[in-house]
């Protein structure tokens, strides 16, 4: 540990792609055993950097120095060699094997050439101890939560002598109490002296674990800061101007009842009822399968209920189909983006105008007005700051946030008078939030009910006039006003609803 | 970031770059078309004949009708196996209605309206057990591709069906408008028709995007099992014609019509850039596949290449094709 080297030291790196510099003249240093978080909005870089230090892409200048010594990975298996293992967001997993067979994939250990069940389980057992973790050996990793998976992988990547591990926004789809788990078995491998590169867009992760974090901005290295960290100061770093407020909210006088949810059933939800007034923004908390997200699914008819009722703006309504949600003006906007906002392989301004041709007047007579269609598209994406504004462009190649903006534009297309957003940042940067945290505030404004499902406690308390909290599909705790606090919330999440 | 409203693409690279670009995005299949007219045309001068290229469009119309039905499938992420099916169904029915009938010119339209109402329910049927059985289509159309067969049998008791009346054919299968013979008429029509359909209606688009990815458009609001349900009844109508058309042509009913379309119809429609797992296709590109497929056999039958080895040939040429197509994209 005393060596005078820093682990990876990225000296003056640079990346061009053709029409584009992705990464210009970037350097810093990691060192043994600390967690360098690396922040920048989407499309600042942190990607490609990445990517180059897992030898996925070659820098077009600079270079890579590992212990000292200057390397080049030409591919990714010259990086691992080097002790530099990466968990991306897309995780690698086989759905169909066992848990001990992923950590072990692609390299089973083999006894006169079959498989030697016994190492494999033993191996994977002292993997996942390892880590502090437990899960069922031979368990289908395909029915596990997404946490699990995570640490699957984690693991994975650490067999055999890790010195760099880079994890790619690992809590993005985790929910607060998996994240903290998570962040725990992190800080566990750095005091093992691994080191750890983390990506991540959530603020409080980084106060809580990061020694360091380096900031990038359109593909230019900023600074690396020190611990502790404030907050203010990353963010302003991150989107090159003061970051006033993230956070909009404001005051308004809540009218009629909106959208009327009494005594929901369903297969996730335990007599569930809320209420939305026109003028409002109401957030749903809760931990991950608490029945927050199926709540708003249940509204739009996603989910299938069993009993209760949903009234709409007086309006009851039997049976929800999405489409006829739609109709009446109700708009769901999924968390899920990749697989249920968008079609990745088409152009992105058809997944933002898809199912809105007719609202949008968009359309005679079933006939397309495609120069009408496409005015539209670009007048949405510029009010929503979506970039870059090439909108025939696959869906797939734009970054989380503006994928993000991209279905939000179908609130903007259709009269809709409720939304109900489920986990509508995740994933996405500092910048892209603001824009979304903006629309929410306008939607309010103009007497729209807004419905905020989210596992971000700060963002519900940023943006929320009403607080429902919600656990084992009930509503544990039902607050208001100045009762919105973190300590409020968090006690819900576990204990039973106060009186 | 910050200038990224200007598109890369006023950079202007050399024409060279830019020509082998069009290779690579527009695909190779109109360049490989080119190139085997031009050697058929410098091995065989008999294939740039007028009468010859009428006679290739003539053979082609049949497999377009159908291939543009199967891409529209394709399109929504389903698979038709029963047009091969329908064309015969379709034959035999057309051949058995028009023959019990006057034989006047009203038994013109007589056959036409049996024979595309049999396509309006053969695709509500595949369509429908699809759609609302969750039955995946590869299944769901093997199985009706049995059914219609074997009424196809039993219905012409699997003799051909003769008698039919001689205006059937000489309206729908000999006839010219100036020229040009009425089935290809027919097929540049519903072709410049589908095109229109799929790229500029808000269904076709909506195909699109089923095909793409289901769950997100049954979230933003698209009517997914309408959609799907629409495009099988499209594909089953447009296979109906075709065998109305064959029918015509031949001069009886044949419930043996047709069962080579299946793997052609896919084929033609796959060449043309139409993705096997929905989503992506274009119409135009169907049609040059189409081409493609006659114009290779029309020109091996010019070189009396035999039968046996033209199969060969169009095989290694499909998986060429995709593989093509595959690598491509890799790169």
């Amino acid at each position: 540990m005393t060596a005078a080297n820093p682990l990876v030291a990225i000296r003056n790196v640079s990346k061009k792609f053709p029409g584009v510099t992705a990464l210009s003249d970037v350097s810093f240093e990691i060192k043994r055993g600390e967690i360098h978080a690396l922040m920048g909005e989407n499309g600042a870089g942190k990607s490609t950097l990445i990517k180059i230090l897992c030898g996925v892409h070659k820098a077009t200048t600079g270079s890579v120095a590992l212990d000292g010594a200057e390397t080049v990975f030409d591919r990714p298996q010259d990086a691992e060699k080097g002790g530099i293992r990466t968990v991306f967001q897309e995780l690698n997993i086989v759905p169909q094997l066992s848990v001990a067979e992923n950590i072990s994939l692609g390299s089973l250990p083999l006894k006169s050439g079959l498989v030697d069940r016994k190492k494999m389980l033993k191996r994977a057992a002292d993997a996942l101890s390892g880590l502090g973790a437990h899960l069922p050996l031979e368990a289908r990793a395909g029915d596990l939560p997404r946490s699990s998976q995570q640490l699957i992988e984690i693991a994975r990547a650490l067999m055999g002598e890790a010195r760099l591990l880079i994890l790619d926004e690992p809590t993005a789809s985790l929910g607060e109490n998996e994240s903290r788990q998570l962040m725990n078995i992190v800080t566990g491998l750095a005091r093992r002296g691994v080191a750890i590169l983390y990506v991540t867009h959530r603020m409080h992760e980084v106060e809580a674990i990061a020694d360091r974090v380096s900031v990038l901005r359109d593909g230019k290295f900023i600074e690396t800061l020190d611990a502790p960290m404030d907050e203010a100061v990353i963010v302003e770093r991150m989107i090159g101007r003061p970051a006033s407020s993230l956070y909009q909210h404001s005051r308004r006088d809540p009218g009629r009842e909106l959208l009327t949810v009494s005594g929901l059933d369903s297969a996730t939800l335990r007599d569930v009822s809320m209420s939305v007034r026109a003028g409002e923004v109401v957030g749903v908390a809760g931990l991950l399968g608490c029945g927050k997200s199926d709540l708003a699914r249940a509204c739009f008819g996603l989910h299938a209920i069993q009993d209760g009722g949903i009234e709409l703006d007086g309006e009851q309504i039997a049976k929800p189909s999405p489409s006829g949600m739609l109709e009446r003006g109700l708009v769901y906007y999924p968390s899920d983006r990749r697989t249920e906002g968008l079609v990745l392989g088409r152009p992105l301004f058809e997944s933002m105008t898809m199912g809105s041709h007719g609202p949008a007047q968009i359309s005679r007579k079933g006939f397309l007005r495609t120069q009408k269609e496409s005015e539209l598209a670009h007048s949405i994406a510029e009010e929503l700051d979506l970039r870059p504004m090439q909108l025939d462009r696959v869906s797939g190649k734009f970054s989380g946030g503006n994928q993000q903006k991209a279905v939000l534009a179908r609130g903007r297309l259709r009269l809709a008078k409720v939304h109900l957003f489920d986990e509508p940042t995740v994933g996405i940067d500092v910048g892209a939030k603001a824009d979304v945290y903006r629309l929410i505030d306008n939607y309010a404004d103009a007497g729209h009910g807004v419905v905020v499902i989210s596992s971000d406690l700060t963002e519900i308390i940023g943006i929320s006039d009403r607080v429902y909290v919600m656990r084992e599909g009930r509503i544990a705790a039902h607050l208001a006003g100045s009762d919105i606090t973190e300590e409020n919330i968090a006690r819900s999440f576990f204990a039973a609803a106060p009186a | 970031m910050t200038t990224t409203l200007s598109p890369e693409r006023t950079a202007g690279p050399a024409t060279a770059r830019r020509s082998m670009q069009f290779i690579l995005t527009t695909g190779l299949l109109p360049a490989l078309l080119i190139l085997m007219c031009v050697v058929f045309a410098i091995v065989e001068p008999r294939f740039v004949d007028g009468p010859n290229l009428l006679n290739v469009a003539r053979q082609s119309v049949f497999l377009l009708l159908i291939a543009m039905g199967q891409m529209i499938v394709l399109i929504n992420a389903q698979l038709d196996l029963s047009v091969g099916a329908t064309v015969a169904l379709t034959s035999v029915v057309v051949a058995s209605v028009t023959a019990a009938s006057s034989g006047g010119p009203e038994s013109v339209l007589l056959g036409l309206g049996a024979g595309l109402l049999l396509g309006v329910v053969i695709g509500l049927l595949n369509g429908c057990i699809v759609a609302f059985w969750k039955v995946p289509s590869f299944m769901a159309t093997l199985g009706s591709t049995s059914v219609l067969t074997g009424l196809a049998l039993i219905i012409s008791k699997g003799a051909p069906i003769i008698g039919l009346p001689m205006i059937f054919s000489d309206v729908l299968a000999t006839s010219s408008v100036l020229g040009i013979p009425v089935p290809v008429l027919l097929g540049v029509v519903i072709a410049v028709g589908m095109g229109v359909f799929m790229s500029r209606t808000v269904p076709g688009r909506n195909m699109y995007a089923v095909g793409g990815n289901r769950t997100a458009a049954l979230v933003a609001g698209i009517n997914v099992k309408k959609t799907v349900i629409l495009a099988f009844v499209l594909c089953s109508v447009l296979a109906s014609l075709a065998g109305i058309l064959l029918t015509a042509r031949v001069g009886s009913g044949e419930a043996s019509l047709g069962a080579s379309f299946v793997m052609l119809s896919i084929a033609a429609a796959v060449l043309g850039g139409t993705s096997l797992f929905g989503g992506e296709g274009v119409l135009w590109r169907v049609v040059l596949g189409v081409l493609f497929l006659g114009v290779l056999s029309n020109g091996m039958n010019l070189l009396h290449v035999s039968s046996y080895i033209q199969e060969l040939v169009i095989g290694i040429v499909l998986i060429a094709a995709v593989a093509a197509e595959r690598l491509k994209r890799v790169a």
